[in-house]
């Protein structure tokens, strides 16, 4: 048996020193990784180890003059299951099925399926989503949402506009305003397994989300409904296709109503209504959707017929053509080149001033106002009367007008264009170059934002327009606005008329193509006080059953929709006024 | 130093009661950490969390016995079965390379296993223990002629069918037996150069087959860049991540986000990145030192055995235990490219586990041999 010897004893040393040595070597490394490469490791580990979950930022709302909120959000909840928490299956789908009135054999299917996360139902209301959170059964979970909620469900709502999945502006201020009324949305920040399974017992790390801010509108909640009632009167009425009404302030261009009845209910803008119902479910359906989210004063160009006349008087007036003693004589016709134009009224106006003129919207006397101007005058003051341009209203889909090239215009287009035919333009464009001539020769923007505020109230922006002076001259302004007043007073538009006020304004009637369909516009533009308008009102009733002229039918919408907003705005009925008027007549 | 008298006055005998409470010291904090860092997954997987932690407390219950066992007969009985040692475990570790259906059994495209009935095993796992034996019965008898480089070929040359055969599949177990060999010659030889030679020949080699094998062709770029090797690297960059996020005294006890599914199989080779999030580099060290304490013990049981034969037995276990925790944290830590090795009593392991508890039971017994008055510190 061989002895243990020194030199083994002495080489299991050196052994272990070199074992020593090694783990030495070895915890300087670990010394390296944790302490001096550990928050580059960790920084990395919990970028791994978390997962991002977006919490939806609360939109800003959309309120209007007075205050009233016209867009809001409802605190929802979606409502979801973790398969590999669930620890009482049956319990789950049970109390699942109470609670959201879903079939048990859908929400069975969902409950067991296989997933990291399972989505049950979402919007739902937070009442719901709290009695099911208090039920505490491990796996279901309630995540909070946001829904945009329209308290007046159709009030406005081609203006106003509605939201998609993604909290983003389809249509309408919701999309002009987007960025406003966003906000930031926030994060929450969970941990999870190598699965992306959410670990329980670690608490989630939030990013509070930043609400958007709240856009103040010139829309007031209470014109609107003036305004809306009467076009759905009229519309019940006349059986027309749709009516639209406008209500501007022509000073600043802020718009207090606009309604394109029929609207749609906001709360569900993806539901036909009544007029589209039969193409739901077809290839159809989503160009009846764009139809039905239409804003026809904004997105679609009309021949303004009569209305157009205050245009082509203003540029008569401007152009010293014209002076409103000037006399004409109308046989009930005007022959222009070869064609025989005729007026509305066969049997001719016979002999009448330019005021007489315009009291009977006389097509003759215009296409003679035309001819005196000439093609290349009255073009250039549709340059001046920026009739040509955009009006840059804060809607979407703003049309362009279409006009003949000023090459093209012979002697017959000349004429029609006197009187409002044979070119388009859109509602919006009618009333802002209206108002710039009303209001002393200021063409303002047309528009409803006023200001941003922040959800505390702080204002964040007041928005602010371009406008231009002198596109008319004062002097011009004062005599269309007299001129105007006659119109209702005496003329054509004395439907109108109420007692007390001074009202101007100008009736429409026009064919709309193809003539052969017999299909016309009735319109009226009328504002008051004649002498300081302070609001404007156009009225469009688009394709009437029966009777069908502006005078009549158009111009009671306007009077009506005056009668309740002028005491509303603390216009009131000018006694002395009257008195002057009884003592002229 | 805890000195026992146990068989009455006038044989004065020693049992080595530092080195067996720390093994099972060590058993105990594995049983922890195998709990920790596999509750999560195998509740996932298997629907109980303590899946694994029960195997390893069947596996500790089943390695006292031959450890029992062991520590209580003498030691030098092995000296007659050493020769027989090492040819039952060529035969096995051959057995093991034929795929025959209800006997062996592969995984991760390596077969490895031998399966008896109920019991699998890895044949790999006895060759450690019959390499040791044979080792130093070898060295025992032809102590005198280690001097000459001659021999230690030969003796090279004896151990090289056992260590092909086992590197045919299993190259990481192939390196410890090699180091096991080598140790256990440098510890039987008085010279130092020649070790020197055998050391740089035998990292080359190694380096040369690493480099060569295709499958581990991944693992060298996985090894310089893990952020940058894609799946070759994911299992090291994982562990990093998890040493990294440990800091200084760790997450706390459970608390490893790492061990949820990212560090795969965290319960095996990787036990030691779990150690270091939960516990910190404190924990990391406690472990270390709880290592050196463990060889340190071996090695005043090994200056102490009354024969060659019960030095070069402790000697050898004690390098292989040596070897395993050094090449398990370097690879843990990317020290060294990635290979399969487990962390000594703390790793979950069947059959590697009984087999270091029997090697415990070995040293244990050679302890006891120890006659107190020539004990020398």
């Amino acid at each position: 048996m061989e002895r243990n010897k020194t030199f083994h004893r002495k080489k299991i040393c050196v052994f272990f020193f070199a074992v020593l040595f090694c783990g030495c070597v070895l915890l300087g490394r670990l010394v390296y990784l944790m302490v001096f490469r550990g928050e580059y490791y960790s920084k990395l580990a919990t970028d791994l180890q978390q997962r991002e979950r977006q919490i939806k930022a609360a939109r800003g709302k959309i309120i209007d003059a007075n205050g009233v909120v016209l867009a809001s959000n409802k605190s929802v909840c979606t409502i979801s299951v973790i398969h590999n928490q669930i620890e009482d299956p049956e319990a789950v789908i049970n109390m699942l099925v109470k609670e959201l009135g879903i079939s048990e054999e859908r929400i069975r299917k969902r409950v067991e399926k296989v997933t990291s996360i399972e989505r049950i139902k979402s919007n739902v209301d937070k009442e719901t989503g709290n009695r099911i959170l208090s039920y505490g059964y491990a796996g279901a979970k309630g995540d909070e949402d946001y829904k945009r909620e329209y308290p007046y469900d159709d009030l406005a709502s081609k203006v106003l506009g509605f939201t998609g999945g993604d909290n983003q502006g389809i249509i309408g201020l919701e999309t002009v305003y987007d960025s406003y009324l966003q906000g930031e949305d926030g994060t929450i920040l969970t941990t999870t397994d190598a699965r992306g399974v959410e670990v329980d017992n670690i608490g989630e790390e939030r990013v509070e989300p930043v609400p958007g801010n709240n856009l103040h509108i010139s829309l007031d909640y209470n014109i609107q409904m003036f305004a809306a009632q009467a076009a759905e009167k009229a519309y019940l009425q006349k059986d027309a296709d749709s009516v639209s009404v406008l209500v501007m302030n022509p000073k600043n261009g802020e718009i207090m109503a606009l309604a394109d009845y029929p609207e749609f209910n906001l709360n569900e803008p993806f539901t036909l209504i009544e007029q589209y119902e039969e193409y739901a479910g077809t290839d159809e359906e989503q160009d009846c959707l764009n139809q039905m989210w239409r804003n026809h004063c904004v997105s679609d160009t009309y021949e303004p017929g009569s209305t157009f006349k205050i245009i082509t008087t203003c540029a008569a007036l401007e152009e010293h053509v014209v002076s409103p003693d000037d006399s004409f004589y109308c046989p009930g016709y005007i022959v222009v080149e070869d064609r025989r134009i005729r007026c509305h009224r066969t049997q001719g106006h016979g002999a009448e001033n330019f005021v007489q003129g315009i009291e009977n919207s006389c097509n003759p006397v215009f296409i003679t106002v035309g001819q005196r101007l000439g093609v290349s005058r009255f073009y250039d003051y549709f340059e001046q009367f920026q009739l040509l341009k955009k009006t840059n209203i804060d809607l979407p889909g703003e049309a362009a007008t279409i006009m003949h090239r000023e090459d093209n215009i012979g002697p017959v287009e000349l004429a029609t264009i006197s009187f409002g035919q044979s070119f388009q333009i859109t509602p919006i464009q009618l009333v802002t170059t209206v108002s710039s001539f009303i209001n002393g020769g200021t063409r303002v923007t047309p528009h409803f934002g006023v200001r941003v505020e922040t959800p505390e109230g702080e204002v964040l922006e007041e928005l602010t327009y371009e406008t231009t002076e002198g596109v008319c001259t004062e002097e011009t302004s004062a005599t269309i606005r007299q001129l105007l007043e006659k119109v209702v007073s005496e003329g054509g538009g004395n439907k109108a008329y109420i007692e007390g006020y001074e009202i101007g304004g100008k009736t429409a009637t026009s064919q709309t193509l193809p003539r052969s369909a017999n299909r016309s516009i009735s319109s009226f533009l009328g504002f008051a006080p004649a002498d300081d308008p302070q609001v404007l009102v156009l009225v469009i009733i688009r394709n009437p059953q029966g009777v069908y002229y502006g005078g009549t039918i158009a111009a009671p919408v306007a009077r009506e929709i005056f009668s309740n907003i002028l005491p509303y705005l603390g216009i009131e009925p000018d006694q002395a006024a009257k008195k002057d008027e009884k003592t002229e007549e | 130093m805890v000195a026992g008298k146990r068989r009455g006055k006038k044989n004065p005998t020693y049992f080595d009661y530092n080195l067996l409470f720390i093994t099972i010291f060590l058993l105990c904090f594995g049983l922890v950490m195998v709990y920790s860092s596999s509750s999560y997954t195998s509740a996932n997987k298997y629907g109980d969390s303590a899946y694994y932690l029960k195997l390893q407390l069947r596996n500790i219950l089943i390695g006292i016995i031959p450890m029992f066992f062991l520590a209580k007969i003498d030691y030098r009985v092995w000296k007659r079965l050493g020769t027989m040692a090492y040819i039952g475990s060529f035969a096995l570790c051959t057995l093991v390379l034929i795929p025959i259906p209800g006997l062996t059994r592969s995984s991760h495209g390596q077969s490895r296993w031998l399966w008896l009935g109920p019991v699998s095993f890895q044949p790999s796992e006895i060759a450690k223990l019959a390499v040791i034996v044979f080792m130093a019965t070898l060295i025992e008898r032809t102590c005198r002629q280690l001097v000459e480089v001659k021999s230690l070929v030969k003796v090279l040359l004896i151990m090289a069918p056992l260590l092909g055969v086992i590197a045919y599949n299993n190259l990481s177990t192939a390196i410890i037996i090699f180091g096991i060999i080598v140790c256990m010659l440098f510890v039987a030889s008085p010279r130092y150069l020649q070790f020197i030679i055998v050391g740089v020949i035998g990292i080359a080699f190694s380096l040369v087959f690493v480099v060569a094998a295709s499958y581990r062709g991944g693992r060298i770029e996985a090894w310089l860049h893990p952020e940058e090797a894609g799946d070759a690297g994911y299992q090291t960059l994982q562990g990093l991540y998890a040493i990294g996020s440990g800091g200084l005294f760790g997450k706390g006890l459970g608390e490893s986000l790492q061990k949820m599914g990212n560090v795969p199989e965290s319960q095996n080779d990787m036990i030691f990145s779990i150690i270091c999030e939960e516990l910190g580099l404190f924990g990391a060290v406690s472990v270390i030192l709880l290592f050196i304490l463990l060889i340190w013990r071996m090695m005043i049981i090994a200056n102490n055995a009354k024969d060659l034969f019960g030095a070069l037995v402790v000697s050898g276990v004690m390098s292989h235990i040596a070897i395993q925790v050094i090449l398990n944290i370097s690879v843990v830590t990317n020290t060294i490219p990635n290979t399969g090795v487990i962390l000594p009593f703390i790793s979950y392991g069947g059959t590697s586990l009984i087999f270091l508890m029997a090697e415990v039971g070995l040293v244990l017994s050679v302890s006891r041999g120890i006659r107190l008055e020539n004990v020398s510190l």
